[in-house]
């Protein structure tokens, strides 16, 4: 038996389902909590740190706090809202991202919380870091030029065997995401199309599709991302 | 190779959670850890290989190449450098033929920096082969790489003089120096062993941590959590198997401490884990001991061979019924975040050291997902000498909210480094005084993570009500250049140990130094400076202490000696950027066609 | 109120965002009531002949030539506006900056497909006429002070024109959702 509880967002009551996760919790109750590492129905690993909120003056990340009676949540203020933009100027900063080249633009997360946040140039040095495209495999091409290490295909992709074909190498500035060559060995089309939509990026895409919806059409063209959440 | 492969995994029973060790003890046989060798490891787990890949690339001692027949790891933190470590790289480098990070031509040496071995004190100091080596000059490193040329042994070039203490014991046999130079009532002080675990049977277990929690003794690792408060949490957190884990993963450039405890008092250290364990509920107790440590390995497992024999560890202890305890080593392989309590877990359980979110703690849910419980060395001993003399005893010692001693590792520009215990509430000058320091420019207190003061601040205590600290000062003398020789060095620092987990911590930490770099060349501007202070707040909503103080070096020195870097700023106008250098920029252009010009 | 004067430069770009400036239209006759232009490919004025208002920098700094053309800009103008990807961040040019210099010249001029069996003499040109490459692409705000960024690939006409009208008027400058895109 699911309990209800109350809390407050802004100081606006919302319900919800104890132990929910907040993210969840607040899209229920009309409120957006911008996520990025975040993926519905994987383990949530509060890494990329942009659903940052505060609870009861202290940060937390959203995305891996439970919900509970009485919670006092500050989501929408400036100095979140602030960090937030940050943390999306510095991911443009630390890899390669060039939007007009990218299959992905126009359906990325991370592009889609930049034109969120009014980002037209980063605050932070551009890094230019040298990182690999990875095309070996016969249905998975990994730019990593565009990765944003978020690990969502490390905790969200399994072979049919229920292995893992995602993990992390190295460490700090170095990290990196491989691919295992014997557990990706013979994966489907289902899922090298599931690996490239869990990536909220363009860094995992499936071989042999492009730009196939027109500029204009596409998810994040004419309203900003979260909007179908805001109340 | 196949056979050791196999040998090894056999040995840990095809436990994964022991990958760590399965790793380490492989390397050991085999020199390095090949690709072949990683598939064999991982169709002997039946784990992907990516998944061996994440833990083998994560630490810093694992090598996918071979690293020498001689394999050198020269320390590179800011006391090295103090103590001419550049020189003494320079010689072996050119000795050895080939530059750090590299291995000569004929395989004998391999170079390798690494972050700061504990040796604070006797530095420049590297780990060769896993014997520490101390106070090197360019004549040593001479004689060394000669050595290795005449193919002696590691013992061979460590030579006969061992250091003090414990250090000459037949079963450590290391140069390395205790240099034990004040000892307190707590931590130092004369004990007779087994007199804790003595009078732990003669109580409850309750009596036990209503003791430690009236006793006050907080964590001695940096943090200061209430010890005893954790103790009750883990006790009341429901299952039968937990875990006690002694920490001593100690990391931070400038602070050894634990690496002395532990070769001088290991009994009193493990004697408080069975303490903790008997308060606990927890049959099992897990010493994380840094890789560089590895050189005590054969003493300390001696000493918990030893207490097995005296009953002080294994079942029925001290003939107490349902008092089971015993202690396993586990090494660590080089990563400075594993000092982290959720990452050290990782680490023990084989994984990447990735701090874990919270909650759930790792009193709730730790190693293996059962409550675990993770004490510094020196809370440990804390505790036993708690139980031998009473908490009204304890409580006389130190400040208000800071009861007891706290063990000080002093290195850098004074005459006397070394172990210090002292009470707490000394200030930074007694200790200035103590240590014979004159001239001093800067003090950091408790290693890069802690804060870089200054001489109008010297009159601050060392206590948890001002000036926290894990355990280290690190004395900065007048000459040293503080931007450039000690703030650059831990920015590095903090940008190589970074797990690059949280966003901030992993892209700031390699941005901050290439910021640090403009400054010190003269290159930036009042807007680069300024920067910081907003770059702090977003590195402060970083999951793990080490992301959230990875800019301090920066920060506190900005605000404590803000006229070093308005020194450093030199443009004038600012339409153009100080940054680009047109010169510079075209370098490479002129060099690729200076033939055809 | 009297004019305010327009430079405007394409650098290590493609003149796609002036192209796409020209795609503000009709509003061109609108524009030349309220700016006038000085140095710029739009009137082809080579230099400058007046301190300007406003300049407009399209691409980023690939070579020497860029950088004298930027810093010149610089000094002639008020305000300096980075105009599109290649201003903002390098854009495609960049591509080559994890590339080192020679491995680049080295394929464009000896080895790449196109030119290994018609290079005999091995010549990298480095002709004192010709600009020197940098060591990489160069977004214009690592160089010199940058006001504004309009970001785009290329930036929409209507940024376009909304940005031009809100500095040559002094008023607010709009930028709806629909308008503000990095493709």
């Amino acid at each position: 038996m699911s309990t209800f509880v109350k809390f407050t967002i802004d100081g606006v009551v919302c319900m919800s389902e104890e132990g929910r996760q907040l993210v969840e919790a607040a899209a229920e109750n009309g409120v957006f909590i911008p996520t990025l590492c975040n993926y519905p129905g994987i383990p949530p690993k509060g890494s990329c740190r942009i659903c940052t909120v505060l609870l009861g003056g202290r940060p937390v990340t959203a995305c891996t706090t439970r919900v509970a009676e009485g919670m006092d949540v500050q989501n929408n203020i400036p100095e979140l809202e602030e960090f937030r933009k940050s943390v999306v100027e510095i991911l443009f900063a630390e890899g390669n991202h060039l939007c007009p080249s990218c299959e992905k633009s126009g359906f990325c997360e991370l592009q889609a919380l930049a034109y969120k946040y009014k980002m037209t140039v980063p605050e932070f040095p551009y890094m230019f870091p040298k990182r690999d495209v990875e095309a070996w495999h016969p249905k998975i091409l990994k730019d990593h030029n565009r990765c944003i290490l978020c690990k969502r295909c490390i905790r969200g992709i399994r072979n049919s065997e229920g292995k893992p074909i995602f993990d992390f190498g190295k460490r700090g500035d170095k990290l990196v995401i491989n691919i295992d060559p014997d557990t990706s060995k013979n994966i489907s089309d289902e899922l090298a199309q599931k690996s490239m939509d869990i990536c909220p990026v363009g860094a995992i895409l499936k071989k042999e599709k492009g730009f196939d919806v027109p500029i204009g059409k596409r998810r994040y063209d004419l309203a900003p991302i979260g909007t179908e959440v805001e109340k | 190779m196949g056979n050791t492969v196999n040998n090894v995994i056999k040995r840990y029973n095809g436990d994964e959670t022991r990958l760590m060790d399965i790793l380490m003890d492989i390397q050991s046989e085999l020199g390095y850890l090949s690709e072949w060798t990683i598939d064999q490891i991982s169709k002997a787990l039946d784990i992907p290989k990516v998944s061996i890949e994440q833990t083998v690339s994560f630490y810093h001692f694992f090598a996918k190449e071979p690293r020498g027949k001689y394999t050198v790891y020269l320390n590179t933190s800011v006391l090295a450098v103090f103590c001419g470590r550049d020189e003494v790289a320079k010689t072996f480098e050119e000795l050895a033929g080939c530059k750090f990070g590299s291995v000569s031509k004929d395989g004998l040496i391999g170079l390798f920096d690494t972050a700061c071995i504990g040796m604070s004190d006797q530095e420049p100091a590297a780990i060769i082969n896993e014997e520490i080596f101390t106070c090197l000059t360019s004549a040593k490193a001479k004689e060394l790489v000669a050595g290795m040329k005449a193919g002696k042994t590691v013992e061979e070039l460590k030579g006969k003089k061992y250091g003090d203490g414990q250090n000459s014991n037949p079963l450590v046999r290391s140069m390395v120096n205790s240099n034990i130079m004040k000892r307190g009532e707590v931590v130092f002080a004369d004990y007779v062993p087994g007199s804790g675990i003595k009078k732990a049977v003669s109580m409850s277990s309750n009596e036990i941590i209503q003791l430690v929690k009236s006793s006050y003794v907080r964590g001695r690792g940096g943090a200061g959590f209430p010890t005893g408060m954790k103790w009750e949490v883990a006790k009341k957190a429901p299952g039968d198997v937990k875990y006690i884990f002694c920490n001593a993963d100690e990391g931070e450039p400038g602070t050894f401490k634990d690496r002395v405890i532990l070769t001088e008092f290991p009994r009193l250290v493990f004697e408080g884990m069975a303490v903790a364990g008997y308060a606990v509920g927890a049959k099992h107790g897990i010493l994380y001991l840094r890789n560089e440590y590895r050189y005590l390995r054969k003493y300390l497992e001696d000493i918990l061979e030893q207490m097995r024999n005296e009953n002080l560890l294994g079942t029925f202890i001290s003939g107490k019924h349902g008092f089971d305890f015993n202690i396993k080593i586990q090494f660590g392989a080089g990563a400075y975040v594993c000092g982290e309590e959720s990452a050290l877990i990782e680490s023990a359980e084989g994984k990447r050291g990735e701090p874990r979110d919270r909650p759930p703690f790792p009193v709730e849910k730790g190693y293996l997902q059962k409550p675990t419980v993770v004490n510094n060395v020196e809370t440990l001993c804390s505790v036993v000498r708690i139980l031998i003399n009473g908490s009204e005893w304890y409580n006389k010692l130190g400040t208000k909210e800071s009861k007891g001693t706290k063990v000080i590792s002093v290195s850098g520009d004074c005459r006397k480094p070394g172990i210090y215990e002292i009470e707490w509430g000394f200030t930074v000058n007694d200790i200035l005084k103590m240590v014979e320091a004159s001239e001093t420019q800067a003090v950091q207190v408790g290693g890069p993570s802690g804060s870089c003061i200054g001489p109008d601040e010297f009159s601050r205590e060392l206590s948890y009500e001002d000036l926290a600290t894990g355990g280290s000062l690190i004395i900065i003398g007048e000459k040293r250049d503080l931007l450039k020789d000690v703030v650059l060095n831990f920015t590095e620092f903090f940008r190589d140990e970074s797990c690059g987990s949280c966003v901030p911590c992993r892209a700031l930490s390699g941005m901050s130094k290439l910021i640090m770099e403009r400054i010190i060349e003269g290159k930036a501007t009042e807007k680069d400076v300024a920067a910081f202070t907003k770059w702090q707040l977003i590195m402060k909503k970083n999951r793990c202490g080490l992301g959230q103080t990875a800019l301090n070096p920066i920060v506190t020195t900005i605000k404590n000696f803000p006229e070093l870097y308005k020194n450093r700023i030199k443009a004038k106008d600012d339409r153009f950027c100080p940054a680009f250098d047109l010169e510079k920029a075209v370098a490479d252009f002129d060099a690729a066609t200076s033939e055809a010009r | 109120m009297p004019k305010k004067i327009v430079a405007t430069a394409s650098l290590a770009g493609c003149f796609g965002c002036h192209m796409s400036f020209l795609d503000i239209d009709e509003r061109l006759f609108d524009l030349i009531e309220i700016v006038e232009f000085n140095k710029s490919p739009i009137d082809d004025i080579k230099k400058f002949t007046k301190q300007c208002d406003i300049g407009l920098i399209e691409g980023g700094c690939c070579n020497d030539e860029n950088v004298h053309n930027l810093v010149e800009f610089r000094k002639h103008c008020n305000i300096l506006v980075s105009l599109g990807e290649c201003a903002i961040m390098g854009g495609l040019p960049s591509m080559r900056n994890w590339i080192p210099l020679k491995e680049c010249l080295d394929e464009a001029y000896l080895n790449g497909p196109t030119v290994a069996d018609c290079n005999e003499k091995k010549i990298i040109p480095c002709d004192p006429d010709i600009p020197k490459i940098l060591d990489k692409v160069y977004p214009c705000h690592e160089v010199v002070k940058i006001d504004y960024f309009l970001p785009g690939c290329p930036p929409r006409a209507d940024l376009i024109w909304n940005a031009l009208y809100a500095l040559a008027t002094g008023s607010k400058l709009d930028m709806p959702y629909e308008v503000f895109k990095f493709d």
